[in-house]
């Protein structure tokens, strides 16, 4: 067994190799890029190594520094983790040649399977079934319908150049077949100027189920299936083991079709063989075809762990240092049931736009599992993936597995970017998928439901002008001989102001007047319930007031300072700063430029808001501080004007 | 040494003494209603359409959310005037400002432009005497436009008139007692002293106006056509003329620059007494309401009363067996040491003698004073006359008097005769003295009094032989008795603030708590008591 091991990656995967290798005593050298100094990876790590700037080309793609960063540590093998180099054959190449392990498959697997071509020939030779369909440059037109027919129809018209669903048409009859070919063709010369198709099976109800396969070269197993069906435009939302539905003969034979594709490529490592399933009329072992191998571990792994109860990283390791497979094919346990959401710093509302921001708070639930490599405090940078956690619960059955996870994701707490944790809620709630009926559509369909924004409610607003209020504790608090004084309170929330009126009655009792609406609120242990009920915890963090209302999702609030007000309206300063953290997406005026005021000067992305920054007043631009693309902490000066010539 | 009750709180006594204290809880809560209401809807409305925050808002949002806010006169000018000066047209209380004690004071330009009446002077001067007695930072929101002119003879020329509030302020600076004024409306002649005598002044632009003469006079003295922005608005006095150091947006910047003012007084409160841990009493304050009798000429034992105010209901009691008509002794009001003195009927030579001793000893220890006034005065006739009652009454006179530790009063049933001195009344300058719905205060009751006049008069009759009847004594009588019941009513006192407030007596204990907490922000000087006739 290795001694000592490199992570050439960053973020929650590192994180979670770090630890299986330290519970199995393995010293840790993290790699990290200028961005991630102070990462939690870098903090778990027994040792690391800075190898570059933050975009990744800059640092965790360049194979060199990383071997390197391993030689110079005494690292004795490399996990690549997901993503960056982990497919990179080449880098395996380069890891042996340095003498190093490459915790991972061989760099001719990782080859025959990274061409998806290939891939498939492959596959149908060892008796692996692929989507049928016609790839071939005969594009004359009787030709192809004649392909159609061997495929058996509804077929899926594609052009071979296609993207974005240009040049695509679904043919349900042999009828309609020249038209649809003809106005596909069509649409992809105006879209690509190349007019060839290919021909697939059209699959109804495309399910994305994938099997987790482990082999030590020679021999392979598979540790059962994961159920990815749960995507928006191709990237997983929710997954979860094993697939609804799944039957003993479709486990069976998807299982042992893995083991074959992965004995095929003499397979060495954790992979996943993913297949796209027809799940029209449930599961039937004749009606799932491969679609491609991930020679790596993948982001959903813990749910296959959640259900076997292994740790496929201590595989990887132990099969990496030359044991054969820990467990034979019966002795892979299958237990209950697990679920996987992904959480994002995203913006839903505004189409899933990849958000930035530092957590000002971040909390999990006791009882479940969070892997995740941020802390509060940390950044969710531009440069990488925004993921910020993946919560993943397990139960004895799906339907508690799903509570659970419906549950965790109401109790997850994050403040300082916008999630997608309301979206991963609804998800978790969805009655549909509830009853298991997922596939790769169920997104798009009830998009709007999912992702409608809903505003903070009067008993939220209510609880975030308390906690701005901050009343004091004790048998004096709100005291007032007669009727107690209002106090006005203001408080920013996105573009719009809350205000309320505060009438503390007494300790641990107040009235909040909101538009209208008088609210009734007494204090326990947990904070301020409103009417009775607790609109959900309520923390400041950050400088701002974050209710975490459950289902409902997380609010937050800034408190307006009169004096930021009133310095704000009017400045009689020329700078114009950064009102919060955010990544400056545009300038719009340079050095020398009139502007007059409330001229947009700027634009600066923050909580995936884009917040445009105007001239406060008349002026000349003296100064323009920043450039497109940098991200800024709060009140960093962007742009100044030149000195106001005095009247 | 706890303290044991002996009300019975599901009896008929019990339940009748609650409800006619309500009752008489429910008038002066409608009068402070009506008082806080300020000039009416339609001032109030062309009040907020200027841009401007309502009064009791200003106060609401300069003090710290949720603090405790001891109002001061809230009822004053209740009746007088014609009603025309709701809590005679200023507000004015102790709040707290990043956890700072002050003293508020602000105008209330819905009430015939925020002008000085007689009584509002008399508020204006009240608070300034609590915060220099007390040594609280004051805060003067000013929106006012000076003198009321119909009233002007009794306001301006007098010693506690107008002009009493700069001397205060002149004085109180002299002191390190901070003076800040936030200028959030007229401030006209006179009143233009109160920002110009602060120690930092703010005002808000386009709303804030500080002059000695407005437009109209100045166009008639000299001619000169003049906006009142341009003579004295937020910007001449911020740019040009330095009577104000900052510029407010509106209302709220203001407030807040003035609670920033107060962010760097650098003020810390002096270690005065040695606080415990507070506790609630054994007894709940709300059955005060129950154990209290009604009518006031019920006796009843006033330790029901210390049992319901003190930590943990116990009492040290000082010299419990001499005297008993003054019940004395040591106890905690939410953590701070206190000596009470109580009276338990009329006070006889025993009694002052041991109220005498008691007040050296809290003197001596540094220990604040609470008074519980229910008092018919010093007992009269031979043999106390002869004792020289006078003589043991001047004794507890003279130390109330002089003693240097801070006194609070609380009148809780009667307040009559010397009893109101020698039990540190008005006179004897308490740090606040407040009273409840169902107290009386008078020189003597009415009957007493009535029957004082009676007496005389049917003597003269009698001396010229002739004759009275006791239909017409009793038509003699009615009158003054009358007289007597209105004036010695709670809201009669406090319009004309004889007292710092008239409050719910299950509040009791938190404004003694408030009150000593406010008082203690000044330090106790070592007490030098007068000669004590021995």
């Amino acid at each position: 067994m290795f001694r000592k091991i490199l992570i050439a990656n960053r973020g929650e995967i590192a994180c979670r190799i770090i630890e299986t290798a330290h519970r199995m005593g393995i010293a840790t050298v993290a790699v990290h890029s200028e961005a991630d100094a102070l990462s939690r990876h870098v903090a778990m790590a027994d040792e690391a190594v800075p190898i570059g700037a933050a975009p990744p080309a800059d640092s965790y793609l360049r194979a060199d520094r990383i071997i390197s960063a391993a030689r110079a540590t005494g690292a004795q093998a490399i996990h690549p983790g997901y993503g960056f180099l982990s497919e990179n054959p080449d880098f395996v190449d380069a890891v042996d040649r340095a003498g190093l392990t490459f915790i991972g498959p061989s760099a001719d697997a990782i080859r025959a399977m990274g061409l998806k071509d290939a891939a498939k020939a492959l596959m149908e030779k060892v008796g692996v079934p692929v989507v049928p369909g016609y790839h071939g440059a005969n594009q004359d037109d009787a030709h192809l319908e004649g392909a159609a027919e061997a495929i058996g129809y509804p077929v899926l018209i594609k052009a071979v150049a296609g993207g974005g669903g240009k040049g695509m048409r679904k043919v349900t009859r042999a009828a309609d077949f020249a038209a649809a070919l003809a106005s596909a063709r069509s649409e992809a010369r105006n879209a690509f100027g190349n007019d060839a198709v290919l021909i697939e099976k059209y699959i109804e109800q495309p399910r994305h189920i994938e099997v987790q396969v482990f082999g030590d070269g020679t021999n392979a197993v598979h540790l059962y299936e994961r159920d990815c069906s749960l995507q928006r435009r191709h990237q997983k939302v929710i997954e979860e083991a094993p697939a609804p539905g799944m039957t003993p003969e479709m486990r069976a034979a998807m299982g042992d079709a893995a083991v074959r594709a992965a004995t095929a490529i003499g397979y060495k490592g954790a992979g996943t063989i993913e297949f796209i399933v027809d799940g029209s009329q449930g599961l039937h072992p004749d009606r799932f075809w491969f679609m491609e191998m991930n020679t790596r571990l993948q982001v959903e792994h813990p749910v296959t762990e959640a259900v076997t109860g292994l740790d496929l990283v201590e595989w990887q390791l132990r099969v990496a240092a030359g044991e054969g497979l820990p467990l034979t094919q019966d002795q892979i346990p299958l237990n209950g049931h697990a679920f996987e959401a992904r959480l994002y710093a995203e913006d839903v509302p505004a189409g899933f736009l990849p958000a930035t921001g530092r957590l000002a708070h971040l909390a999990f639930p006791p009882g479940i599992r969070a892997d995740t490599g941020v802390r509060t405090g940390d950044a969710i940078s531009p440069f990488y993936d925004p993921m910020i956690a993946k919560v993943i619960t397990h139960g004895p059955t799906r339907a508690v597995a799903l509570n659970r996870l419906a549950r965790a994701l109401e109790e997850t707490e994050v403040a300082g970017t916008v999630t997608n944790l309301a979206f991963l809620g609804r998800l978790a709630r969805h009655e549909g998928f509830a009853r298991g009926e997922v596939d790769t559509g169920l997104i798009e369909r009830d998009l709007a439901a999912l992702t409608e924004a809903e505003g903070p409610s009067l008993a939220v607003q209510a609880a975030a002008i308390l906690e701005a209020a901050a009343l004091p504790e004790g048998p004096l608090s709100g005291f007032a001989l007669w009727a107690p004084l209002r106090r006005t309170v203001t408080l920013a929330h996105g573009g719009d102001e809350v205000t309320g009126v505060v009438l503390a009655e007494g300790p641990g009792r107040a009235h909040v007047e909101i538009a209208g609406e008088t609210l009734e609120a007494h204090r326990d242990a947990g904070g301020w319930r409103i009417a009775g009920i607790s609109p959900g915890r309520v923390i400041r963090a950050g400088g701002a007031i974050h209710v975490f209302a459950g289902a409902a999702g997380t609010f937050s609030f800034a408190p307006l300072d009169p004096l930021d007000r009133a310095a704000a309206a009017h400045a009689h300063s020329g700078v114009i700063e950064a009102p919060m953290p955010g990544l400056v997406k545009a300038v719009m005026v340079g050095a020398g430029d009139t502007v007059v005021a409330g001229q947009p000067l700027a634009i600066l992305e923050a909580m995936k808001m884009e917040h445009t920054l105007a001239a406060p007043r008349d002026g000349v631009v003296a100064e323009v501080m920043v450039e497109p693309g940098t991200q800024v902490e709060p009140h960093a000066p962007l742009i100044r004007l030149e000195e106001e010539q005095a009247p | 040494m706890r303290l044991t009750s002996a009300a019975l709180p599901g009896s008929e006594a019990f339940r009748a003494n609650r409800a006619a204290h309500l009752e008489a809880l429910r008038v002066i809560a409608d009068a402070a209603a009506l008082a806080a209401e300020g000039g009416g809807a339609t001032a109030r409305e062309r009040h907020l359409s200027r841009g401007k925050m309502l009064p009791r808002e200003r106060v609401a949002n300069l003090l710290d959310p949720g603090a405790p806010f001891l109002e001061i006169g809230a009822t004053a000018a209740h009746g007088l005037y014609g009603g025309d000066a709701p809590s005679a047209g200023v507000i004015a209380g102790i709040g707290r400002v990043h956890g700072h004690e002050v003293m508020v004071v602000c105008n209330d330009a819905t009430v015939k432009g925020g002008t000085y009446y007689p009584m509002t002077v008399k508020k204006h001067l009240r608070a300034q005497e609590i915060a220099e007695e007390c040594a609280l930072p004051c805060i003067y929101l000013v929106d006012s436009g000076g003198a009321n002119l119909p009233n002007q003879d009794e306001v301006f020329p007098d010693r506690d008139h107008f002009g009493r509030i700069f001397y205060n302020q002149a004085r109180m600076s002299a002191k390190g007692i901070p003076q800040i004024a936030v200028v959030m409306g007229s401030c006209t002649a006179g009143g233009a002293y109160v920002p110009a005598m602060s120690d930092v002044t703010i005002i808000v632009r386009a709303q804030g106006t500080i002059f000695l003469a407005g437009p109209p006079l100045v166009k008639a003295a000299t001619g000169e056509v003049v906006t009142a922005e341009d003579l004295g608005g937020g910007d001449v006095h911020t740019r040009l003329s330095g009577v104000a150091d900052y510029l407010a947006e509106d209302d709220a910047h203001a407030l807040a620059l003035a609670r920033r003012a107060v962010g760097h007084l650098n003020r810390m409160k002096p270690q005065t007494v040695r606080w415990e841990a507070p506790e609630d009493p054994a007894y709940d304050p709300e059955d005060l309401l129950g154990v209290v009798p009604a009518d006031p000429r019920t006796p009843y034992d006033i330790r029901e009363i210390i049992a319901r105010l003190v930590d943990g209901s116990r009492f040290d009691e000082f010299k419990p067996r001499f005297g008993e008509s003054l019940v004395t002794g040591f106890a905690h009001i939410m953590g701070c040491p206190v000596g009470i003195v109580a009276n338990n009927g009329v006070i006889f030579s025993e009694s002052a003698q041991k109220g005498a001793h008691f007040v050296e000893l809290c003197s001596q220890r540094g220990t604040p004073l609470i008074f519980l006034q229910n008092v018919t005065g010093f007992m009269v006739g031979r043999k106390y006359e002869n004792e020289g009652i006078a003589r043991h009454g001047a004794k507890m006179v003279t130390a109330v008097a002089t003693t240097s530790v801070p006194k609070i009063t609380m009148i809780v049933g009667g307040s009559f005769g010397a009893g109101n001195y020698g039990m540190s009344g008005r006179a004897y300058q308490p740090r606040f003295l407040w009273t409840w719905p169902n107290s009386r205060t008078a020189v003597m009751g009415g009957e007493q009094a009535a029957g004082v006049l009676a007496t005389v008069r049917r003597d003269a009759i009698e001396r010229a032989g002739g004759t009275w009847s006791p239909e017409d004594e009793a038509e003699f009588k009615r009158p003054t008795i009358e007289m007597f019941a209105e004036q010695s009513h709670p809201l009669y006192a406090s319009a004309r603030l004889w007292d710092d407030g008239i409050i719910d007596p299950r509040k009791s204990r938190a404004v003694l708590a408030l009150s000593l907490s406010a008082a203690l922000n000044a330090p106790i000087p070592e007490t030098r008591f007068g000669v004590f006739r021995m």
